[in-house]
């Protein structure tokens, strides 16, 4: 009897632990986005990516489809290719469409926003977008602005 | 192994022993007989309990040869020696029962370890050895809620699960009233003889050790003093025995510590 | 100057000597441990003793930093504006660093403490003696089923030990503090790596934790003089020695783990 209950304690126990880890991969990792590297890729090329990282999400209209996979250098061109995985669910995404580098948030991470164009061709593996704009390097941009006060012009938005 | 042509079941000859710079043993000889009830006593601290644990084979001896069975322990190897203790039995000075089993699996520990018997075999033979020291109703209690004597029989009755050839028995008497010495006693000659047991007790407890044993070592300072029968024991003309056997205050036996003479350290001045 | 000397010495060598019987002690633990396969009934006595008895000041504690890491968390990410972050900071600092260290620590105080006393008082009264005489050898029957059982234990409880903390710091942000729900996990589940995060944090160190614990407490228990100052004195040391031990190790490890970042 006594055996019998220290036993079903123990079981009980080991149960708790294995669905704490269970717990811990589902709900708070990444485990279920483990599968949107294998969606298709898309390239783009930007002048200057700023703080973008592998792994920051792609987005449209503020959903997101995919991940940034990969970021390299082309020689030649001195241009940031970026390599996105985008889930196959999003497969109906226009070759014209631009990819801009946003920020969230004033202080949030930076990601990759997709705007759709207007063709009937569509993006499949290995495609390339090239409408992009560059992100805002906030350095830059608050040169720009001393810049054109210091000449005595007003800013344009 | 059985048919051994010894005489004796244990035999030390020549044994030295240290721990650290101190000598326990120097020169020890003595020879336990088959079937017999043999004491090894002395004062306290000349290493009687050492004696015991080189016997089982938890020391090792700087120098001389200990013998039992005719199987030098401290030669035997590892698996060896566990197959020799498994046929000596052990009586420790606390009795050493695991506190977190009852006294019936404690008494059942060597059988459930050593052998495969059904439970229902186990049973009878751990309620057979109880009843044996007399605490077969003591069986479900837990080793907390026993008396000192009673953990002593409890822990002879697990001694003997075993049926073992021998028994070592490390200060039975010791801290015990003397009622439960008296059936200490008692019990130890009895379960020898009816089992056909070799006994040996360490004890400094004259008067019930005298009672029981057929044959009497004294140690003292690393060596045997004096040994035989106790009623030579009791006539020996040996100024030390007489001490010891009668336990007199004074005698060759200091009351003091080895120290230098007390005028000496009194004048000395030099704070230690 | 040639007594300091001689001390330091003496020190060093009675350390490495105290070393190398640890050593030789840990290799007498993982030999016993096969013993294990023939009785696991010894595993799930000892798996309760240091397990379950555990279980209730992991829980509370678990819970308790989780709510505290919600409330900091959220005052200073409130001025930013960035309390939906609050779910990431949360969960990486209990996967990372607090579950496993606190975790270790805690454990090392409930149940190495008493793994050392029980050990050293079963020296003390002589059953370690008696066992070797009655031909059964203390390292499978008694010492190894402790180790397997507090090796095993340490990486539960510290899953436990998180995920009570996330739920505990979930409490406190979205349903004291108001912080969106849905933001709380999104930008967890965003931030935080199945391999990177929880197989390191939460598996590997707990487990390097939990061997250190376990092989001090049952190290100082069998080395304690059998005496009660000694028993209490190795109870000491068990906390104090394996307390150091946890943190210098996550340093290393984290060093190793993210020392990258």
């Amino acid at each position: 009897m006594r055996q019998k209950n220290l036993e079903l304690m123990v079981g009980l126990f080991v149960m708790l632990g294995l669905a704490a880890f269970v717990v811990l991969a589902v709900k708070v990792s990444d485990l279920t986005r483990i599968g949107e590297n294998d969606g298709y890729r898309i390239t783009a090329r930007f002048e200057n990516i700023g703080g973008l990282k592998v792994k920051a999400p792609v987005a449209l209209g503020g959903v997101r489809v995919g991940r940034v996979v990969g970021i390299d250098l082309d020689p030649q061109s001195y241009e940031a290719v970026v390599t996105m995985a985008i889930d196959p669910r999003h497969n109906r995404l226009p070759t014209d469409s631009s990819a801009s580098i946003l920020t969230s948030g004033l202080l949030g991470e930076q990601y990759v926003g997709l705007e759709p164009g207007g063709m009937d061709s569509y993006l499949s593996q290995g495609g390339v977008i090239r409408l992009t704009q560059s992100a805002l390097v906030l350095e830059k941009l608050i040169g720009r602005v001393l810049t054109s006060v210091a000449s005595g012009d007003a800013p344009k938005p | 192994m059985h048919g051994s042509n010894h005489a004796a079941l244990v035999s030390v000859r020549g044994l030295s022993f240290h721990r650290g710079d101190r000598m326990i043993f120097n020169d020890l000889h003595l020879e336990i007989p088959r079937g017999q009830v043999t004491a090894i006593m002395g004062p306290s601290g000349t290493g009687k309990t050492t004696l015991l644990r080189l016997i089982g084979g938890q020391l090792r001896p700087d120098a001389g040869r200990i013998e039992v069975d005719g199987r030098c322990v401290h030669e035997l190897s590892r698996q060896e020696l566990y197959q020799l203790r498994q046929r000596m039995g052990v009586l420790f000075q606390s009795g050493a029962l695991f506190t977190d089993l009852s006294v019936f699996e404690n008494v059942a520990f060597p059988l459930r370890e050593h052998t495969r018997l059904p439970e229902r075999l186990i049973r009878i033979l751990a309620l057979m050895k109880l009843e044996a020291v007399g605490l077969r109703g003591a069986r479900d209690l837990m080793p907390a809620e026993l008396s000192g004597g009673m953990a002593r029989r409890v822990a002879l009755a697990r001694a003997i699960a075993l049926d073992p050839m021998m028994i070592l028995y490390d200060e039975p008497f010791a801290g015990q009233d003397p009622i439960s010495m008296g059936v200490l006693a008692k019990l130890i000659r009895t379960l020898n003889d009816a089992l056909g047991l070799t006994s040996v007790i360490i004890s400094h407890d004259v008067k019930e050790t005298t009672a029981i044993a057929d044959y009497l070592y004294l140690i003292s300072e690393g060596r045997v003093v004096e040994h035989g029968t106790p009623e030579e024991l009791h006539r020996s003309p040996s100024p030390w025995v007489d001490q010891f056997m009668h336990a007199r205050p004074d005698g060759p036996m200091s009351f003091h510590y080895v120290a230098p003479p007390y005028a000496d350290d009194l004048l000395s001045g030099t704070p230690q | 100057m040639t007594a300091l000397l001689t001390g330091l010495g003496r020190w060093l060598l009675d350390w490495l000597t105290r070393m190398g019987r640890a050593n030789l002690f840990l290799l007498g633990l993982l030999s016993a441990l096969s013993f294990l396969f023939k009785r696991p009934g010894l595993l799930v006595k000892q798996l309760y003793a240091v397990g379950v008895l555990s279980l209730p000041i992991i829980l509370v504690s678990g819970l308790f930093v989780g709510m505290v890491l919600g409330l900091q968390g959220y005052a200073n990410l409130v001025d930013f504006g960035a309390t939906s972050s609050l779910g990431t900071v949360v969960a990486l600092s209990l996967i990372r660093e607090l579950g496993p260290v606190l975790t270790a620590l805690l454990y090392a105080g409930r149940a190495g403490s008493a793994l050392t006393a029980e050990i050293g008082l079963m020296k003390a009264t002589e059953q370690l003696a008696s066992l070797q005489m009655m031909a059964v050898d203390p390292f499978p029957r008694v010492l190894a089923p402790r180790f397997l059982a507090g090796c095993l234990a340490v990486p539960l409880l510290t899953a436990i030990f998180t995920a009570v903390g996330i739920l505990g710091g979930y409490f406190v942000a979205v349903i004291q503090l108001g912080v969106d729900g849905g933001a709380f996990w999104a930008q967890m589940q965003a931030k935080v790596l199945l391999f990177e995060d929880i197989i390191n944090g939460v598996l590997i160190k707990s487990f390097v934790f939990g061997l250190l614990v376990n092989w001090v407490a049952l190290f100082e228990g069998y080395e304690a003089l059998p005496t009660s100052e000694g028993v209490s004195l190795a109870t000491t040391r068990t906390v104090v020695v394996s307390s150091l031990a946890v943190l210098g190790w996550d340093f290393l490890l984290t060093a190793l783990m993210f020392g990258a970042w």
